[in-house]
């Protein structure tokens, strides 16, 4: 017969707060990183550089069929080989996480710059504005509007994935609850606990991001 | 290179470990998500409010929480299990969920029309879903199968995390009696990507063969 004991959970609250918190950092940080990597390959898929578009889908395909644990331990294990020896766990956490968002991030904001009527740009192009002016201003914040609601869905996935983490002893929950196991070995309670966490802290995310989407929305 | 050949053994076994595990995960999936959607769609509300909880908990949860809570869960509860089954059974919950909302979707989205015009030519209940509903709902939901399918074979890597010697984890085991890990994770990446890619690959064969319901 098991016989719960959650005050082993209670007692070890801020160790996991603190957990979840590096998270949700990880998980912003490396949706920037990502973003930034994302919008650069987007706008290399739509113009009209063959080259460059070969080479972007290259990139999502080829990271979009590789499992996120193995791009992290490259990352962790396999850069240092090749001189890369300034990131540490959490760095190395946070750029295996942007290569990984960055190809499905690439996908949504190119799907966003296709959805904007081309009469955008034309209308940019005739007012004089540079080809770089017109995707900085014209596009973008149009692109932006509709690619919203795909980003916070990134952005929760995104957070769900930092517990890969623990594979690499970043102390984000996942990793907490697993020095909590091996400490207490309170199993379900400690699980559950975290499971819990996630969840709650996974519909806030999305509760926020679809106050943000009404926000922009508005003025659409 | 030379260990790689010396031990390629090991890494076949773990290689056959990991399309073990994920064939099973997406079959056992695949049953639990055509029951679970059908049940959000069509059964009593006691039923639709525990399935439902059941789905949105799978989903707002990382797969390796449910992992660790499942596979270290079921022996803490006094149920001897074999390692490699309590890895199917905690990837198969994660998979039924999400199989559950996609089925839920496709079967939702044929047309009330369909479903009536049905009743009106006298069908009951389980022939209007065999006949009617569900052909034209699997032609919807092969994409998001597919899509699925390829995330599961990613996710059987974390069992790796649990001491189940799938590839990841025979690959590292040798890999860890070297200096050398690159070359290592070189070959695993490329047999992921064949494995990911080409099941994406034959969906999209899949696909096509169904299209012709259109």
């Amino acid at each position: 017969m098991y016989i719960t004991r959650w005050e082993v959970v209670w007692e070890n609250l801020p160790t996991l707060l603190a957990g979840l918190v590096l998270g949700l950092e990880v998980s912003v940080g490396s949706i920037m990183v990502g973003g930034i990597i994302g919008l650069l390959a987007a706008f290399a898929r739509t113009s009209s550089n063959r080259v460059l578009q070969q080479v972007v889908a290259g990139y999502v395909e080829f990271v979009r069929n590789l499992p996120l644990l193995l791009i992290i331990f490259f990352v962790y294990y396999g850069l240092p080989q090749f001189g890369i020896r300034f990131l540490d766990n959490v760095g190395s956490l946070v750029l295996a996480l942007a290569v990984y968002s960055g190809a499905y991030l690439t996908e949504i904001f190119r799907a966003g710059i296709l959805a904007v009527s081309k009469g955008f740009q034309e209308a940019g192009k005739s007012i004089g504005l540079t080809q770089f002016q017109v995707a900085r201003f014209v596009t973008m914040p149009l692109m932006f509007r509709i690619v919203l609601p795909s980003l916070s869905n990134t952005l929760i996935s995104l957070f769900k994935d930092t517990s890969l983490g623990a594979a690499i002893a970043v102390p984000e929950l996942t990793y907490a609850g697993m020095v909590l196991n091996t400490n207490t070995w309170r199993i379900l309670e400690s699980w559950s606990a975290i499971g819990a966490l996630y969840l709650a802290t996974c519909y806030g995310l999305a509760f926020m991001m679809r106050r943000v989407e009404r926000h922009y929305a508005s003025w659409a | 290179m030379q260990v790689v050949l010396n031990n390629w053994t090991l890494l076949l076994a773990g290689l056959f470990n990991t399309i073990q595990l994920s064939v099973q995960v997406i079959l056992f999936g695949t049953l639990v998500g055509l029951i679970g959607g059908t049940l959000l769609l069509f059964g009593h509300p006691v039923i639709r409010t525990i399935v439902r909880a059941y789905v949105d908990i799978v989903r707002g949860t990382p797969l390796l929480v449910s992992i660790f809570l499942i596979f270290y869960g079921i022996p803490a509860l006094g149920i001897p299990m074999p390692a490699f089954s309590a890895a199917v059974i905690a990837l198969t919950v994660f998979a039924g969920g999400h199989m559950s909302e996609i089925v839920r979707g496709a079967v939702g989205s044929v047309p009330g029309g369909q479903t009536e015009a049905a009743m009106a030519i006298g069908l009951v209940f389980a022939q209007r879903l065999q006949y009617v509903v569900f052909p034209q709902a699997v032609r919807r939901m092969i994409p998001p199968w597919v899509n699925l399918c390829v995330e599961l074979i990613k996710g059987s890597t974390l069992v790796s995390l649990v001491s189940v010697t799938d590839l990841m984890l025979s690959t590292r085991q040798v890999l860890e009696r070297t200096a050398q890990p690159v070359p290592f994770y070189i070959l695993l990446a490329i047999v992921y990507f064949v494995l990911c890619y080409g099941f994406g690959r034959l969906g999209g064969q899949l696909e096509r063969r169904f299209a012709y319901y259109d």
